[in-house]
């Protein structure tokens, strides 16, 4: 396999451009599937109704939250190590994504918390906190991406911020946890919810494929706005 | 090495000296925004006792932060850094001892006038005594996280907005260990865990924030 072949801009550009148009058509396919089950097909809930629905949105975009910040901070990493041009631009095409993702599931998590938890916010889940300090950490990821001119500069510093920040992540859940526990036992928890159907399993994790293919498409369509963008894609 | 060390240490604390205003600015901060809390949610005396504990932590996190601009900037003006990044002594223990001068200057003044806050603020004698050992133990760390977000936003247009972004999302794991150790022993369970806890991440941070420090400067000045 010729896999530095692609590690270059030049190369990678045509490639990004096939994989965003499969993949986000298997995005759309998979998020009508997935939706279908979700809103029809899944039975209603015998203790949360219709409510609970939004979780077919919300978790599977946590788990992309947390996930794409992960494979950000590895392209961060690879880039940081072998200064390749390409890893910063993927890691700078994923953040947005990541971002985007986060917030979704904060606001998902804030609409489904109303009717169950009967608030929108809760100060004291480790998960919410956690989430809350994801996104500022990809805030504060582009926001050091866009200050710095140079693009390369601007790769390195972002990246090694992402880097520590992929570090600090399981430090942050757990202290968050312990000062939870601290301050009161959790009034509310996910983890003795009933067991779930399987059709609802299955939904969410079609929903969850969906946003995978998204998030690649999306990454790959941003990364050939920023490889034209720094005049990489000549060839092309 | 120690050496390298010990000259940086020195020379920091002689120029913070030279400019002493530029320290008990910081200093002021921390007491001032402490101060305005009773202003802002009321006088009640078992409040402002519940409150007192995060409200000094944050003020010491915002403090430390506030004095950060100045760790890396006036070297890279003069081009200091650059001779530093050059020299013959490992970078990683020169940032580690600026990292170290930088604490001396804005953290440790915080460690000392805290109990007289806590006073201010009502909290019972023993706590005092946590409180302050909370200080010592975390305030290294944010000078430590913090040097990570100096260096990268070196030079920057808007860098302390920007070094405000960065640095605060990772002081959160400080803070609640910081406030957590001093609610514990209010709460009379102990504040043992949560300074070991604080302790550890001094630790980690000495032992790793350096690197990422320097890495970030080679970065930042290339």
């Amino acid at each position: 396999m010729r896999w530095f072949w692609y590690a270059s801009p030049q190369t990678f550009f045509p490639l990004a451009g096939t994989i965003a148009r499969w993949c986000g058509v298997a995005a759309v396919l998979l998020m009508i599937v997935g939706l279908t089950i979700g809103f029809f097909v899944a039975p209603t809930d015998a203790q949360q109704g219709e409510a609970y629905r939004i979780i077919f949105i919300h978790v599977p975009a946590a788990w992309m939250s947390m996930f794409l910040y992960v494979v950000m901070a590895c392209w961060a990493a690879v880039g940081l190590a072998l200064n390749t041009r390409l890893s910063g631009m993927m890691a700078a095409a994923i953040a947005p994504t990541g971002a985007l993702f986060t917030f979704i599931a904060l606001w998902t998590g804030a609409l489904w918390g109303r009717p169950t938890w009967g608030t929108y916010w809760v100060w004291g889940d480790p998960r919410l906190m956690s989430e809350l300090i994801l996104l500022f950490l990809y805030f504060g990821f582009m926001a050091l991406h866009a200050a710095i001119e140079d693009p390369r500069r601007a790769d390195r510093a972002a990246g090694l911020l992402a880097v520590v920040g992929v570090v600090n992540i399981p430090i942050i859940y757990y202290s968050v946890q312990w000062w939870n526990t601290l301050h009161q036992g959790a009034s509310v928890s996910l983890t003795s919810a009933p067991k779930m159907a399987a059709t609802m399993l299955t939904g969410m994790l079609v929903m969850a494929v969906a946003f995978w293919m998204y998030s690649i498409a999306a990454a790959m369509l941003r990364v050939r706005c920023i490889i034209r963008e720094r005049g990489d894609a000549s060839r092309s | 090495m120690l050496a390298a060390a010990r000259t940086i240490v020195a020379r920091d604390l002689r120029v913070a000296m030279r400019r002493r205003s530029d320290v008990a600015i910081a200093l002021l901060f921390f007491v001032i925004v402490t101060s305005l809390f009773p202003l802002g949610v009321g006088a009640e005396p078992n409040q402002l006792r519940a409150i007192a504990p995060g409200v000094i932590w944050v003020a010491a996190l915002l403090s430390s932060m506030l004095s950060l601009g100045r760790l890396f900037a006036a070297d890279h003006a003069d081009g200091t850094l650059e001779q530093m990044l050059l020299g013959a002594a490992p970078l990683g223990v020169t940032v580690a001892a600026k990292a170290f001068a930088h604490w001396l200057v804005s953290g440790l003044p915080l460690v000392a006038i805290a109990p007289l806050l806590a006073l201010q603020y009502g909290l019972p004698a023993p706590l005092h005594g946590v409180l302050a050992l909370s200080l010592l133990l975390g305030t290294p760390v944010l000078s430590l996280i913090g040097a990570i977000g100096a260096a990268l936003t070196l030079g920057l247009r808007g860098g302390g907005v920007l070094l405000a972004l960065l640095v605060l999302p990772l002081y959160v794991p400080v803070l609640i260990m910081g406030a957590g150790s001093v609610e514990m022993a209010a709460a009379g369970l102990g504040a043992g865990g949560q300074l070991l806890l604080l302790g550890a991440m001094l630790v980690v941070a000495a032992a790793f924030a350096p690197w990422a420090i320097a890495a970030a400067l080679r970065i930042s000045s290339e």
